[in-house]
């Protein structure tokens, strides 16, 4: 499980920084979308790898923390979904706007040889 | 309500107000621009009380020589585990300071700026509230949510007014921060992996215990957490984005983000003197070079851009770079060691050269408009304009000679804007008597002080810092005073219109300025005790630490029992 969740990771994150590092704007959204995935994936990695355990604990008295799973990191992952996906949405909506005005989809809103 | 827990709450205070103000904002029409004006500065306001509150209990803590640090249990969770926000004298300098930037910036608003787009107030309450809670909290994690709360007021606050240059420059901001967040989240997520915690003073305790492998994830962590704030601090090979983001932003905007590097810079001066000070056993000083070295190359970076930008906002942009680079270069010294002198000096550079730049900002579009009214139009037109005013005569003086403008076409507000253009820039360049003199004859007089060697020679990282350090108030001056004798003295066109309210906030600034030089030695000492307590991290982490040790004791619902004890027995015994 450790090395298909960490080529996962690895996957993700390549083609996520390659797709940023490309000039057309919709290269770069998708190139973040991946490399937010390959991060979120990475912190949830961080509470250790568990199969079959839950994140929480009953009520009362003392348990035993090993037979459960990290609860921290998959709240972490949960917010940083959520602003990951807020965020990108708002830079597709600036992606449309300078699409819009400069009519390319070029990042530096002009083709290299104009 | 009982008088005691008062002034806990009141740590909460300058992120509630804002944020309570700017969601109450959204419930009015957008056209009632004047009520919404009025509400934020009614909140500005009291978020301005609120900050000299906590001032006053930071600094009174001191003098009884008990705990210097408050804390703020959201949800009265135990220490470690819960969230905590934190006040020391450093956050509530910065939440002061932020306060005092909001209110001119608010003012200059009214000028016009907040009708060319939607929500700008709400959204520069948002951008406030993110940025008190960056620097009172004491959680990493939540560190990353104020970050990007403050994030998305100011992609908002960038983009407002729209344009065709604001979104290219806008698309390519949102971008750099967008990739600098994740950096943050995977240093983080190993922060979290290595030592167990999200608590700054947590893992300023765990770090000094981490062993082999972990130690090297750790610093991992610290590399991937030192480029997402250097991205945000705008520190060299980093910078790329600011002077076009800012240049391009309106002015009241660029004026509130004046504070937004010193986010960046505050996150770093905390962290790396906190976590990766003395203490940090073989972490200790990690990251320093780095600070130094790119500090350096920062303020070498900003003054040529200074001394090359034809435009007066983009100067103000590379002016915010050299400020951080100075400041980043100070923390590097202090972590190495170079005395708690040197980074009070910093401190209150910092103070001044934000409130600086920020009026710089707010300055540099009405200097820059024409007589018509509009803004000078590309980079090209103010090329061909200074090629051909720079021709063949050095400092254009010959022009001014040539055609006197009559005194009578000279306003009140093009005066008032020529002298506090002038002051501004003496501040800048680090001329007496204004507070960037004070700052960086400070910041020289503890470095030569603490650090002369055995052999009676200060180490070769110091000169070079020195030398910089003039230099970029030499480059400074030079840009600006070129700037100013062609704008002020050599222009015979008819000076343009400028609203009161826009010089206004330019001489709040500016008052501001002159009292820091006023009262320069309170300030100062302020600043050098912050320092004081910078540097030494214990202060911070017991303080934070104090309730958790009371938290052992009773171990059923307890989340580390046994790992806080052994690590306190392996400290014991280093």
């Amino acid at each position: 499980m450790e090395l298909i969740f960490a080529l996962a990771i690895g996957v993700l994150t390549g083609s996520g920084v390659w797709l940023l590092l490309r000039p057309r704007s919709y290269q770069v959204i998708i190139g973040l979308c991946l490399l937010a995935y390959g991060v979120n994936l990475f912190i949830f990695s961080m509470g250790r790898l568990y199969v079959g355990a839950a994140p929480i604990m009953p009520k009362g008295g003392f348990v035993d923390p090993t037979a459960y799973a990290d609860p921290l990191p998959q709240a972490l992952v949960l917010t940083a979904i959520v602003i990951s996906f807020a965020t990108t949405a708002l830079f597709l909506v600036v992606m449309i706007a300078s699409r819009g005005i400069s009519g390319t989809d070029h990042v530096d809103g002009k083709e290299r040889d104009q | 309500m009982n008088p005691d827990t008062l002034p806990h709450h009141m740590i909460i205070a300058p992120i509630l107000i804002p944020l309570v103000a700017g969601a109450i904002m959204l419930f009015y029409n957008d056209r009632n621009r004047q009520t919404k004006l009025l509400m934020g500065l009614v909140a500005v306001g009291l978020m301005f009380l609120s900050s000299t509150e906590l001032m006053n209990d930071a600094k009174a803590l001191t003098g009884e020589g008990k705990t210097i640090v408050q804390l703020y249990r959201l949800g009265d969770w135990p220490v470690p585990v819960g969230i905590v926000l934190v006040l020391d004298r450093l956050a509530a300098m910065m939440v002061m300071l932020t306060s005092l930037l909001a209110i001119p910036s608010l003012i200059y608003a009214a000028a016009g700026w907040h009708g060319k787009g939607q929500h700008y107030h709400s959204m520069f309450q948002f951008l406030l509230a993110g940025v008190n809670g960056a620097f009172l909290t004491g959680d990493l994690f939540n560190l990353f949510v104020f970050f990007e709360v403050m994030l998305a007021a100011s992609y908002g606050l960038m983009l407002h007014g729209s344009g065709p240059d604001r979104i290219k420059a806008g698309l390519q901001y949102i971008a750099v921060n967008l990739a600098a967040s994740l950096f943050f989240l995977i240093g983080v997520a190993l922060v979290y992996g290595t030592t167990g915690s999200l608590n700054m003073a947590d893992i300023a305790r765990e770090v000094a215990t981490l062993q082999g492998p972990q130690r090297l994830l750790f610093h991992a962590a610290a590399g991937f957490l030192g480029v997402a704030f250097l991205v945000k601090a705008a520190a060299w090979p980093l910078c790329f984005w600011l002077p076009s983001t800012y240049a391009s932003a309106s002015p009241p905007a660029a004026a509130i983000m004046a504070i937004m590097t010193k986010v960046g810079v505050y996150v770093i001066m905390r962290l790396s003197l906190l976590i990766l000070g003395p203490e940090a056993g073989a972490s200790a000083g990690f990251g320093a070079p780095v600070l130094m070295i790119g500090g350096v190359m920062t303020m070498a970076f900003g003054t040529v851009g200074v001394l090359g930008s034809p435009e007066l906002a983009r100067k103000g942009g590379y002016l915010a770079i050299v400020s951080s680079g100075t400041v980043l270069a100070a923390i590097g010294f202090a972590q190495a060691g170079g005395g708690p002198e040197i980074l009070g000096g910093a401190l209150y550079y910092l103070i001044g050269s934000t409130a600086a730049i920020s009026a710089f900002f707010l300055m540099a579009e009405p200097v820059s408009r024409d007589d018509r009214g509009e803004v000078e139009p590309t980079e090209e037109a103010a090329r061909e304009h200074l090629a051909e005013r720079w021709d063949w005569t050095p400092m254009g003086l010959d022009s001014v000679e040539d055609t006197p403008g009559p005194s009578g076409m000279r306003t009140v507000s093009w005066l008032t804007m020529g002298i506090c253009f002038s002051l501004i820039a003496a501040m800048l360049a680090g001329l007496p008597p204004m507070p960037g003199f004070i700052g960086k004859f400070a910041i020289l007089s503890g470095a030569i002080r603490n650090n002369v060697g055995l052999n009676g020679q200060l180490p070769v990282m110091l000169w070079i810092f020195a030398t910089m350090l003039i230099l970029s108030g030499l480059g400074a001056l030079i840009g600006l005073v070129r700037v100013g004798i062609r704008r002020f003295w050599a222009d015979d066109n008819p000076p343009p219109r400028i609203f009161a309210l826009e010089v206004i906030p330019v001489v709040m600034l500016l008052g501001m300025i002159l009292m820091m030089t006023v009262r320069a030695d309170a300030v100062l000492n302020y600043t050098r005790q912050t320092a004081h307590v910078l540097i030494d991290p214990s202060i911070y982490r017991d303080a934070v630490l104090r309730d958790a040790e009371r938290l052992d004791a009773t171990p059923p619902q307890s989340f580390e029992p046994v790992a806080t004890e052994d690590s306190k027995k392996q400290e014991d015994a280093e």
